[in-house]
């Protein structure tokens, strides 16, 4: 199936998320156009349906926070920025006071990596963290691992310090491991 | 010293850009002594090279 027959596939489903997400239809198809023009710069190279998938999605989420924010729903941006406040206290949590790790989260190595890429259930894992992973975060990760851009690069489209882009892609590393961890590696307590 | 915290900031910082000399320097002298540390590099490293087979793979239809 070519990019442009998966989207035609997927956009059903993007139109159903952004009129819940919006409660208005109109607007609804509104972003998911915006959201899929957007989408079109990079696709060549998502071969993978799943890879696809959450690209335009994680795309779409930003089209509509736009989309809120342009009509002054301050609410609902607030509580989007919350998420990155909410994971950033969750990933300090891990840490004692003097910022060293804490026995129980220190990371422990994970068992067989290599193995998990054969299990379809792992990627199933690896893409409900990425979901789970607040919009803006998610989407510089994936600009900079499944893309492959350069930092500056993001930072220039995104509109963001460098320091801030780099604050983001920690974010989403750890948040990502930390999320594999509990989710498929097990989180056995360390010993050292 | 460099403390866990802040060796997993420039851990990520160093998939994005050059480290100093400085920083490195630091880093590695921590990583002798740091198993959980050492464990995160690896596996930030493992979900960078992931990530690139992600985008290539098919897994058909949902």
């Amino acid at each position: 199936m070519s990019a442009a027959e998966l989207i035609a596939d997927f956009r059903p489903q993007m139109i159903k998320f952004a009129r819940l997400q919006l409660h208005d239809d109109a607007a609804g198809e509104d972003v998911v156009q915006e959201a899929i023009e957007a989408a079109l710069a990079g696709i060549d190279r998502f071969a993978g349906r799943s890879a696809l998938k959450t690209w335009l999605f994680t795309i779409l989420r930003h089209k509509i926070i736009d989309s809120l924010r342009e009509r002054g729903r301050t609410v609902q941006i607030s509580s989007l920025e919350r998420d990155e406040e909410a994971l950033d206290e969750t990933l300090d949590g891990l840490f004692n006071a003097s910022e060293h790790w804490r026995p129980d989260t220190r990371p422990r190595p994970w068992a067989d990596p290599h193995a998990a890429l054969e299990q379809r259930q792992f990627w199933l894992v690896f893409e409900t963290c990425l979901e789970v992973l607040p919009a803006r975060t998610a989407r510089v990760f994936m600009m900079r691992e499944f893309l492959g851009l350069e930092t500056d690069e993001i930072c220039a489209t995104l509109s963001l310090t460098t320091s801030h882009c780099h604050v983001i892609l920690h974010r989403a590393r750890a948040g990502l491991r930390q999320c594999l961890t509990n989710g498929w590696f097990g989180a056995e307590p360390a010993s050292c | 010293m460099l403390t866990c915290k802040k060796a997993t900031h420039l851990m990520s910082a160093g998939l994005d850009r050059p480290l100093g000399p400085g920083e490195r320097l630091r880093l590695r002298l921590h990583l002798i002594f740091c198993r959980g540390c050492r464990a995160f590099r690896n596996q930030i490293g493992w979900l960078r090279n992931i990530s690139r087979g992600f985008v290539g793979r098919d897994d058909g239809p949902d």
